[in-house]
């Protein structure tokens, strides 16, 4: 076994408390992934550019692959299996991705949801034009798109208690 | 992609963190979004043996306007600067040009501190900073000094900074009430460097431009102050032929790398095109 | 009937069948963060591997010293080419009947080459002793462009083949060169040239770029050395036919051998083929007698699984003064790298790339393609496309544009000419292709309609004289492209992977109750087999969708079968699903027949069941049939409801389609702007419109970005410059267009439910359409040919060349 220095880090994540040793290098993505068994985000690029690994972390979407586990300590932390509605139904992202057809190999769509949920908690009533911006740090390889913002618009309506009207092709 | 090791630094005081730095001399490395240095390490392109996060020093963080200054603390973040209710209504540039960098997600952790200090041409606040003629606040064992972010840029990752020192904060002297701003960067995607990028701030009086800054970022391998440029269009009315003389002094001072966002030449003609969109909003802007 | 019945509408819509939007039941998982992909799975005492890789393009390795690497802590092992020299697998075969180096045997032939493989205890450990083991190299010349590969003094690149003047696919003329592939009447279409009235000649491009799917290539190996197992769970599009080459290669009984391809998160070609992560791990399991998982990192991906396209043709057309084409001639200089590990059926070195007559009535062609070496990665894989289709259809598309330009006609106007007749089909080409079915002017007539063409051309033209005006400093392009997609490989008589034949297949299991599973030699990545297998089973049999469990990917329950890529499993599994539910429904005839005490030819089928003719009355549902099945099925048949079928397609499929491109470009910077982009597609039958519109906008915004930047590029010393996703031009949701879809529905006719699949045919068309567009913005500054990737300072380069900057 290797003698590298042991860092103690506390967090929440997914509401319960956790408590770990790490290196100081051990990032948060393999923090998550190997030490926790939060497989849902995932590791796509590893600089940062395509949001797989996105998480919420004090109110923040962060990208989990550029920060060190050790940066985490004491934060609240949100996976994408801490999404889901209290009662175990799908939120209204998950169901509007489904609906929409927001996802095809489900590589992205944790990142995805997950920075969407940021996204609407911040402007509950996007515009086509500011959710493409808002889901920019996420890449995408199978659906275009075209459908993640249709689902995202479909569980901002469902949030609103609005109707969702699909934009006319 | 794996980082090598190193021994993590957690400070809660500037001090704290200037000596640990002092300490380790070209061993340690200052911390702040990480989205520069992570990945430099993660390629094994950076190896500090010590890492000194600055997240946890309260006193780096923040906005606030001091008579005809703005101070933003160093660990201040693109997503707090665009939501900035001061600086959307003193430097709006500032909320232009943060909108432009990286992603939403880098953008919650990047800090302007990081982005003006850590010297990658790339970074866009750096021209911008010159173009306001910020100054940066460097602290070191000896305390406090000022330097202009127009003298501080030495080459491509290297600056004023000294190892034992951190860029703490960043003071803009705030312009002139209905001045004129742009920021045009042209990138081939979202999350890109610029291929080119220029930043203006101007003043009308009439038709005729009162003062008038230009920086360029990503044309050299340092931020360009044009200062040329500058003198150029103040004092004019903004005709074709000044805009011309100005755009093609810009271009002058440029030293662009080729890349896979072009070769140098079109870096430079881009750097021209984006003097030339910026001045135009810019003075559209601007309130005579 | 009381109110209570269900009218024959609901009946059917219960079932949730072909043609219905079907919501998928994959997103369960996947929205919940439940997917188990490979790297998502962890065993008890697994270990971890990663390479040591060439810094050199071209190099002798004259020493591999691991001694520090071996003492750090929890370092377990570094293989060599020596190590694996013992088991006889320092060099494998590759797809394409070349071979290559799994770890780099005396030298290395480009750039992140797999040296030495690193087996420790987590990845930070391997990471670490990766810059511990040290490698001496000696430098030799680089071979970068594929048109100096076969000058008399180029480099030699495969000492290994030093002498050997037959290849694979036929003689070698040259130390460099692998295969000449010639299809085609050479003296007919000489001829054709001699008669022309016009003729046209344009070196195309098709630049070098990569699938790149969000999940990189990744693997564990797992060898239990009591039982003498090997199993292997991997990303693989393809993983009985792993089963099979790891057998092979390893000398493990097959039988012994368990491929599991867990859920995929994409693959679009890149992982079809068989890498040097895999025997490695395999390897080291085997050695260590414990897991070995290997994932790479997205430069090891970009850099070296497999690359896409690097063909370069030189397209000539001969035709009448009236437009009519009389003959095509194409040569092609196809840059396979250091191996030619091209993805192809066996006997097919440059894939279908005679598809490339595309949906004109060529009387005749001929076709050349050289296959060369260089310092760069091997690969040549099908992104998106059936094998070098994209290529074959850009290559088409491109020509006509330009012989139209030649001619003064419109480039629509032209393709409509020389269209093949709905009359012609099945229609014999050139090539020697037989189109299934086609209806191209239809298809052609309600796109131009549907987009306003005249109208847009009539705009183009009024701002071309603004632009001469110096009113306006942008200029607009229409991109025309009419492609014709050659998927569903394929047919026994032409196609084989390794000698194993490309047929698919389907195993069907009705359970007493009356609900199903199912297993497939397919696997799906993304394109939802789950959801819509199900749709063409509950169609054919009677039983919800709901009731019906797809499984894919485990080879010890999946019948066998050659996998998912190159758009083959609408046309082949999903004609196999259909044959093998219609086996169920004959025998469930039988029995109901039995429990109607009527004959089995008095019966009808009625979407869920089947009824007595003249008596509906009289019927038997599914359900009821299926527990018949297992509990009092008819005196002398054997019990149960279950049927497996393995179907080698008689013909190829030809789906086809039409998409328009309109682009604004704004020649003082080259940014280029998409304004409007239709896609119309005919696929045949629609089994799931919602997942064919996915498809669609996926496979067009690859196409969007292979054409306007996507690029993997090499200095001239063979560095790979922008392997990361900082420069590799993956499009986020800012730049990507937005996509109209459309659709004619033409079936085909040999396939049983008239099927041709879809998930490729928007990068075949979507690329030329994109392409077209750019070219035919420029074409009235003087411009004939751009080259690809369209990216902003290659437009910029090419307005100022033709003097648009004044």
């Amino acid at each position: 076994m290797s003698d590298i220095e042991q860092i103690p880090v506390t967090m929440t994540v997914n509401g319960k408390k956790v408590q770990r040793f790490v290196e100081a290098r051990t990032l948060l993505i393999h923090f998550l992934r190997e030490e926790l068994n939060l497989t849902g985000p995932h590791i796509g690029c590893e600089t940062s550019h395509c949001g797989a690994c996105t998480v919420e972390m004090n109110g923040m979407s962060v990208k989990s692959c550029t920060l060190f586990a050790v940066q985490a300590n004491a934060a609240e932390l949100t996976t994408i299996e801490g999404m889901a509605n209290a009662d175990g139904t799908l939120s209204a992202l998950q169901e509007g991705f489904r609906q929409m057809h927001g996802l095809q190999c489900g590589f992205c769509t944790p990142g995805m949801i997950t920075r969407a949920h940021r996204l609407l908690q911040e402007n509950p009533n996007p515009t086509e034009d500011e959710i493409r911006m808002g889901i920019s740090g996420n890449l995408c390889r199978c659906t275009g798109y075209q459908n993640i913002v249709k689902a995202i618009q479909y569980a901002a309506a469902k949030l609103n208690g609005t109707e969702f009207q699909e934009a006319a092709e | 992609m794996i980082p090598g090791v190193f021994t993590y630094h957690r400070p809660s005081s500037v001090a704290e963190a200037v000596a640990i730095l002092a300490n380790h001399g070209d061993e340690a490395r200052p911390l702040s979004g990480g989205h520069s240095l992570i990945p430099m390490m993660k390629l094994r392109m950076a190896a500090p043996e010590h890492l000194v996060d600055l997240g946890g020093i309260a006193a780096l963080k923040g906005i606030s306007e001091d008579g005809d200054t703005i101070t933003i603390g160093a660990m201040t973040t693109q997503h707090e600067l665009i939501g900035s209710d001061l600086l959307s209504a003193k430097l709006p540039i500032i909320r232009e040009t943060a909108l432009m960098i990286a992603d939403p997600q880098i953008r919650y952790v990047g800090t302007l501190g990081g982005n003006v200090a850590n010297g990658d041409p790339g970074n866009d606040m750096p021209a911008l900073m010159q173009c306001l003629d910020a100054s940066y606040v460097l602290t070191g064992p000896d305390g406090d000094r000022q330097v202009a972010a127009r003298a501080f840029y030495e080459a491509a990752y290297f600056t004023a900074l000294a190892p034992e020192e951190i860029l703490t904060s960043i003071r803009i002297p705030v312009p002139a009430a209905g001045h004129g701003y742009a920021y045009e960067k042209l990138k081939r995607k979202v999350g890109d460097y610029a291929t080119a990028a220029a930043a203006i701030v101007l003043t009308m009086n009439g038709g005729t431009v009162g003062m008038c800054s230009v920086a360029l970022t990503n044309v050299a391998d340092t931020p360009l102050f044009a200062s040329e440029a500058g003198d150029i269009l103040t004092g004019s009315t903004l005709d074709a032929a000044t805009v011309k003389r100005a755009v093609a002094a810009a271009e002058a001072i440029t030293q662009p790398a080729s890349d896979g966002r072009g070769p140098a030449e079109y870096r430079t003609k881009m750097a021209g095109v984006m003097v030339e969109r910026a001045l135009a909003r810019a003075a559209e802007r601007a309130r005579s | 009937m009381n109110d209570m019945t269900p009218t024959r509408e609901q009946r059917e819509a219960a079932l949730e069948g072909m043609g219905c939007k079907r919501k998928r039941v994959e997103d369960i998982r996947f929205t919940q963060g439940k997917g188990n992909y490979v790297d998502d799975v962890k065993l008890p005492g697994m270990l971890f591997g990663d390479f040591v890789r060439s810094p050199y393009a071209h190099a002798k390795v004259t020493k591999i010293d691991a001694t520090e690497a071996l003492k750090l802590p929890g370092v377990i092992a570094v293989l060599t080419a020596e190590d694996l020299k013992g088991v006889n697998l320092a060099w494998m075969p590759t797809l394409a009947g070349d071979v290559q180096m799994v770890l780099a045997d005396g030298k290395v032939l480009y750039q992140n080459q797999e040296v030495a493989f690193v087996v420790a205890e987590d990845r930070y450990i391997a990471d670490d002793a990766i810059q511990l083991v040290e490698v001496e190299y000696e430098e030799l010349p680089v071979l970068v462009d594929p048109f100096k590969s076969m000058d008399a003094d180029a480099p030699v690149l495969r000492p290994d083949l030093e002498g050997k003047t037959e290849g694979a696919h036929g003689p070698r003329k040259h130390h460099n060169h692998i295969f000449t592939w010639e299809v085609g009447d050479k003296d007919e279409t000489a001829r054709a040239f001699k008669d022309a009235d016009v003729t046209i000649k344009e070196m195309i491009s098709y630049h070098r770029t990569h699938p790149s799917p969000l999940e990189t290539c990744q693997c564990i190996a797992s060898m239990d050395k009591i039982t003498g197992e090997l199993t292997v769970w991997g990303t693989f599009q393809a993983p009985h036919v792993i089963r099979t080459v790891a057998s092979l290669l390893s000398t493990i009984p097959e039988h012994k051998i368990h491929v599991i391809a867990p859920d995929i998160g994409g693959g679009f070609g890149n992982k079809v083929g068989a890498y040097p992560g895999y025997i490695c791990a395999i390897v080291a399991s085997i050695v260590t007698g414990v897991p070995i998982k290997w994932v790479e990192d997205r430069m090891e991906n970009l850099s070296t699984t497999s690359f896409a396209r690097d063909y370069h043709m030189t397209a000539e057309i001969a035709a009448k003064n009236d437009g009519t084409v009389t003959g095509l001639k194409v040569h092609v200089l196809a840059d396979h790298g250091g191996f030619d590990a091209c993805a192809d059926p066996s006997k097919w070195p440059a894939g279908f790339f005679n598809i490339v007559t595309g949906s004109y009535d060529f009387p005749t062609a001929h076709l050349e393609v050289d296959g060369v070496y260089t310092n760069k990665a091997p690969g040549g894989v099908a992104y998106r496309c059936s094998f070098r289709v994209t290529e074959a259809a850009y290559c088409i598309e491109r020509g006509m544009d330009i012989l139209a330009q030649k001619l003064g006609m419109d480039p629509a106007d032209l393709r409509i000419k020389n269209f093949v007749k709905p009359e012609q089909f099945p229609y014999q080409s050139a090539l020697g292709w037989e189109y299934d079915s086609g209806d191209y002017h239809t298809a052609m007539h309600k796109a131009m309609d549907t987009i306003g063409y005249r109208e847009l051309r009539a705009e183009q033209k009024a701002k071309q004289e603004a632009f001469r005006r110096g009113e306006t400093r942008e200029i607009m392009g229409i991109g025309v492209s009419f492609f014709t997609e050659i998927v569903g490989a394929g047919p026994s008589k032409n196609c084989d992977i390794l000698g194993v034949a490309m047929f698919d297949s389907a195993e069907i299991r009705v359970h007493p109750t009356g609900s199903v599973i199912s297993r497939m030699g397919t696997k799906s990545q993304g394109q939802g087999h789950e959801t819509t297998w199900a749709q063409i089973i509950a169609t054919e049999i009677g039983i919800p969708a709901a009731d019906i469990m797809v499984e894919e990917g485990n080879t010890d329950t999946a019948p066998y079968g050659l996998g998912t890529y190159g758009s083959r499993s609408t046309p082949v599994a999903g004609a196999a699903i259909a044959l093998a539910s219609r086996k169920i429904r004959n025998k469930a005839q039988m029995i109901a027949a039995h429990m109607l005490e009527v004959s089995e030819y008095d019966l009808e089928w009625d979407v869920d069941g089947f009824q007595v003719k003249g008596n509906p009355q009289a019927r038997k549902s599914m359900k009821e049939i299926a527990w018949a099945a297992y509990h009092a099925p008819p005196p002398g048949m054997e019990p149960g409801l279950e049927a497996v079928s393995y179907y080698d397609p008689p013909n190829m499929t030809f789906p086809f389609g039409a998409y328009f491109c309109v682009m604004d470009i704004d020649v003082d910077t080259g940014v280029a702007k998409t304004r409007r982009f239709y896609a119309l597609d005919d696929c045949g039958t629609r089994i799931n419109p919602m997942i064919i519109e996915g498809q669609v906008h996926g496979g067009l915004t690859e196409a969007f970005a292979i054409a306007m930047g996507q690029e993997i590029r090499y200095d001239e010393i063979g560095n790979v410059l922008g392997a990361s996703f900082m420069d590799f031009f993956i499009p986020t949701a800012v730049e990507t267009p937005h996509w109209e879809t459309d659709h004619t529905v033409t079936p085909s006719p040999h396939h049983p439910i008239g099927a041709k699949g879809v998930g490729e045919s928007p990068n075949v068309g979507g690329v030329p359409a994109f392409s077209n567009a750019v070219n035919d913005a420029f074409q009235f500054l003087g411009s004939t040919h751009i080259q690809m990737p369209h990216d902003a300072w290659r437009l910029w380069q090419a307005a100022k060349d033709l003097g648009a900057h004044g």
